[in-house]
């Protein structure tokens, strides 16, 4: 098997007074789609925040490709191919659609193909591209929040709940582009409180618990193991 | 019982406890230690800002809000007396109505600059209570029918509390009105310092704190954090205030330099900062070594620029009237290396 | 990918109360005008305060866009700003006395080019102080705004100070360059040709840099900044760099500010700072802080509602200002436009 895409081990994460990640060790593999699980509060976005560089890292590290980014600043984090969706989605509310994409194309121009495919996946980015983004639907900003990690070539995705609140028309649009980015050879870490999503999408999956991964493997494993799940996540993934 | 006056706040330090009871002892005694008109304007000017400086520290230390606004509560107590003093005759009714009715405006002022600006966010706070204040030294030099304007205000106060009125000799000194005048200073500063430390010590000291460390972490507990804040900001302007009325008692002339000017305000920034943002003990320590430095200091200013006449740009540097410049230098050194001031150093040593 | 069948795609209208709500500060401008010309009744007189309300306006925006700016970018209040204020004057005064000659002559090339060599002295002066504050004093104290407030003060209290070791305690009078002084009249009002040019320059430079933020990438990440630094990071910028650039870009408006507030007083001294930090501060605050439409607004407020109360009562203008501060945070308690912040 080739080299994973993302490695972090003994990472240690501290907000404010509080122990947040406490030892987390993960690999990420190069392609597909790896699910970070776990009940609320565990951890989950918060190793995300880490890996892009929003939180520092007490102690521990961070491989990507290969390289030490541990102590990488955020926006060279996302230069070295890292694009991040994040939870709240970040969208620039006062920016048009336009604004934001062109954004997010952070080394050049927008690539009008690529343009093309993002609006043939989320067609109402392109109805309203000239609107003020703070006024798009709550889907809609989804849309454009992925939209924006998707401007340019990126490595590696990190995406949080992308389907939180959601209509579950709108899920199935998500799930059908995120499966596309998956197909053109992207690797994406994605964290989804939706169980029928992460069965769907997931490759493999970690399950997190008080700050640690308790668990790792391949989805299809957990997907199919109902006591694992109960002992891993509890009540929370019966719901689905 | 000692203990208990001081609210179980006590000094932690021994060098500490030893320079706070000889500033205590100095102040007690000082017109039969430092004879002299001077060293008594001094010693109660030293007085007056302990009360000033440990009122606005409840606002900055304790509760983490800065505030431009704090000499203009300081004036309204002054002016108060001032005013009271002026229209009511000499007497002692009016230093009473005066000291009050300033307290109360005080208070009622702060309430609503509160209401505007600690809703929103706590650095609303600072850049309005710079507008209001500036504005309202505008309004009261330019209102010189009301307030005398650029001139101020001279004033009668009852008699005894006058250099005319003579009492006797006590160890070769002779008992002056200015003598009482003093101890009734000496003694208000100290009831005022007493009380602001029993708030500090008390319940609503200590979420005070919690709020300044942590707002969110406050208000998610359920203490409304607004009201807290605004309660403070009105408990500072009165004592503030208090302190005001102290300082015109003492003065028997208020004016717009002595009691409104932003000078004043950096003064009292630089000897909470000095003192020790937090811990009261510090405005005791940072407002005497900081009266005291004024006062001697920029005579020895005046001495060193004119020793060093024939140098290039040293003279102007030295000039007494640059003492802001370096009282600034030493502002800005002082956040940076030395955040806990003397207090907090003497205490982090034992 | 098709949409998923049955979704389709809808925009949230703003419906016409929420629309005119976000219109309605544009709107204060001319309600406002239009207020002072009932209240003065003389037309020339309107006329006349008007134009010096609007170069008013016109200047401290320019002194308090900077301001905002770094203010919505790092979450960074610098009480300091005031200093690049006399800084900048202090500057630019002294290249226009030097330059006397220029000044001096009738000829408006000769005196523009003396203004304009006053402007760039002043704004690379200020320019350049602002990079140094911004490294020396601003640098350690980021994300702690007791401290920020306490140490910019500190900052503020410096530079005033230096200037009167270095242009002496007091203050310098001037006059301006021969083209400027007198005035013009029009429907019967005597203009002062300064404060018109103040007003053209002014406007011409709040159009530019509202094209800077709107047309150019760089305006759309200082932008995103305001509202979202977090996310503008994780696409790759450094929001650092452009910090400092704005924090230095900021500082050099205010030189600029400094030297036309000085040329339409006549007269600078070292405090004048300070004293326009207040009218500077009301603006950034009735403006939304990070604005810099709403800080524009806001001057534009300031220096009106200043001139014509200084028309009608005297006493009353600089309380008019805490009056209109007061008057517009009760009606919108972060200001007229305040900047959606992500949380």
């Amino acid at each position: 098997m080739s080299e994973p895409i993302l490695e972090l081990s003994g990472i240690h994460t501290d907000i404010a007074q509080y122990h947040i990640l406490q030892g987390v060790d993960l690999v990420v593999p190069r392609g597909g789609v790896t699910m970070l699980l776990g009940r609320n509060g565990v951890g989950k976005t918060t190793t995300l925040r880490t890996i892009i560089g929003h939180w520092q890292t007490k102690s521990g590290s961070l491989l990507f490709n290969g390289a030490d980014i541990t102590s990488m600043a955020t926006p060279a984090r996302a230069r070295a191919g890292i694009g991040f969706v994040p939870e709240d989605m970040g969208i620039f509310s006062d920016l048009t659609v336009e604004e934001n994409m062109i954004l997010a194309a952070a080394s050049g121009p927008l690539d009008p193909a690529r343009l093309e495919s993002i609006f043939a996946a989320f067609p109402p980015l392109s109805t309203f591209w000239k609107s003020e983004a703070g006024n798009l639907s709550g889907g809609q900003k989804q849309m454009l929040s992925i939209a924006r990690a998707m401007a340019e070539e990126r490595q590696l995705y990190l995406i949080d709940e992308p389907t939180k609140g959601l209509a579950p028309a709108i899920i199935s649009t998500m799930a059908g582009a995120l499966r596309d980015l998956k197909q053109k050879g992207a690797s994406i870490l994605l964290v989804e409180q939706n169980f029928a999503v992460a069965k769907a999408l997931g490759d493999t999956a970690a399950v997190m618990d008080d700050g640690r991964i308790v668990w790792a493997g391949q989805m299809a494993e957990l997907a199919n193991h109902a006591a694992l799940q109960e002992r891993l996540m509890g009540l929370s993934m019966e719901a689905h | 019982m000692l203990t208990h006056l001081l609210s179980g706040d006590r000094p932690r330090s021994l060098i500490l406890t030893v320079l706070l009871l000889a500033i205590l002892a100095g102040l007690a005694f000082a017109p039969f230690l430092f004879p002299g008109v001077r060293s008594l304007e001094t010693a109660a000017r030293i007085c007056i800002f302990i009360v000033l400086v440990a009122s606005y520290d409840l606002l900055l230390g304790y509760s983490g809000i800065v505030s431009f606004a704090h000499t203009m509560f300081f004036g309204l107590g002054a002016y108060g007396v001032a005013l009271a003093s002026t229209h009511m005759g000499r007497g002692y009714d009016a230093l009473i109505v005066g000291t009050v009715l300033g307290a109360i405006a005080a208070a009622l002022l702060a309430l609503l600059i509160g209401l505007f600006s600690l809703r929103v966010r706590a650095i609303f706070f600072a850049m309005i209570t710079l507008a209001v204040a500036s504005a309202v030294a505008v309004l009261v030099s330019q209102l010189s029918g009301l307030t005398g304007g650029e001139d101020g205000l001279n004033y009668s106060i009852p008699r005894e509390l006058t250099p005319a009125f003579r009492l006797g000799k006590l160890f070769d000194i002779s008992i002056t009105g200015k003598i009482l005048n003093y101890y009734l200073v000496f003694f208000a500063s100290l009831a005022l310092f007493l009380l602001l430390l029993r708030i500090v010590n008390s319940p609503f000291g200590r979420v005070l704190k919690a709020i300044r460390e942590n707002d969110f972490r406050a208000e998610a507990i359920g203490y409304r954090v607004v009201l807290y804040r605004t309660l403070a900001t009105c408990l500072s302007a009165a004592v503030a205030a208090l302190a005001g009325s102290l300082f015109a008692i003492w003065l028997r002339y208020v004016g717009p330099a002595t009691t409104l000017s932003f000078e004043i305000m950096l003064d009292i920034l630089l000897m909470v900062v000095i003192g020790g943002m937090g811990t009261m003990y510090g405005a005791v320590i940072g407002a005497t070594l900081f009266v005291l430095a004024q006062n001697y200091l920029q005579n020895l200013m005046g001495v060193a620029a004119s020793a060093t006449e024939g140098l290039p740009l040293i003279p102007q540097l030295l000039d007494p009237d640059r003492w802001l410049l370096w009282l600034g230098v030493l502002f800005i050194l002082s956040v940076y290396f030395f955040p806990t001031g003397i207090v907090g150093r003497l205490r982090s040593e034992d | 990918m098709a949409t998923a069948p049955g979704h389709a795609p809808k925009y949230a209208q703003l419906s016409l109360i929420d629309s005119i709500g976000k219109k309605m500060p544009l709107l204060l401008v001319p309600i406002l005008v239009v207020l002072g010309f009932l209240l003065i009744g003389s037309t020339s007189s309107w006329l006349t305060l008007t134009v010096s309300g609007l170069a008013m306006g016109m200047m401290i925006f320019i002194m308090a866009s900077g301001l905002t700016l770094v203010f919505g970018l790092m979450d960074v209040i610098n009480f300091g700003h005031g200093a690049f204020i006399s800084v900048g004057a202090y500057v630019g005064i002294s290249a226009l006395l030097a330059l006397d000659g220029w000044t001096g002559a009738p000829s408006l090339i000769l005196n523009v080019a003396a203004v304009l060599a006053a402007v760039i002295a002043a704004m690379c002066a200020t320019g350049a102080l602002g990079w140094g504050f911004e490294r020396v004093i601003v640098r350690p104290v980021y994300g702690a705004h007791l401290k920020q407030i306490l140490v910019t003060v500190g900052g503020l209290i410096v530079i005033e100070q230096l200037i009167q070791v270095i242009w002496g305690p007091d203050e310098i009078y001037l006059t301006r360059p021969e083209m400027l002084k007198g005035a013009v009249t029009f429907a019967g009002a005597a203009i002062e040709k300064y404060r018109l040019l103040a007003v053209v320059f002014g406007l011409a430079l709040f159009v530019a840099m509202r094209l800077v933020l709107k047309r150019t990438k760089i305006g759309l990440i200082v932008r995103a900044g305001v509202q979202n630094g977090e996310m503008v990071e994780a696409l790759g910028y450094r929001l650092g760099l452009v910090f400092i650039g704005v924090f230095v870009a900021g500082s050099a408006l205010a030189g600029l500010g400094g030297v036309m507030w000085g040329l339409y007083q006549e007269v600078i001294t070292a405090g004048m700072g300070e004293e326009m930090m207040i009218l500077v501060f009301i603006v950034v605050i009735i403006g939304g802080l990070g604005s810099v439409e709403g800080a524009f607004i806001g001057a534009l407020l300031v220096g009106l509602l200043q001139n014509y109360v200084a028309f009608l009562e005297p006493k009353l203008a600089l309380i008019s200002n805490i009056a209109l501060m007061t008057a517009i945070l009760m009606w919108r308690p972060q200001g007229m436009m305040p900047v959606v912040k992500a949380k």
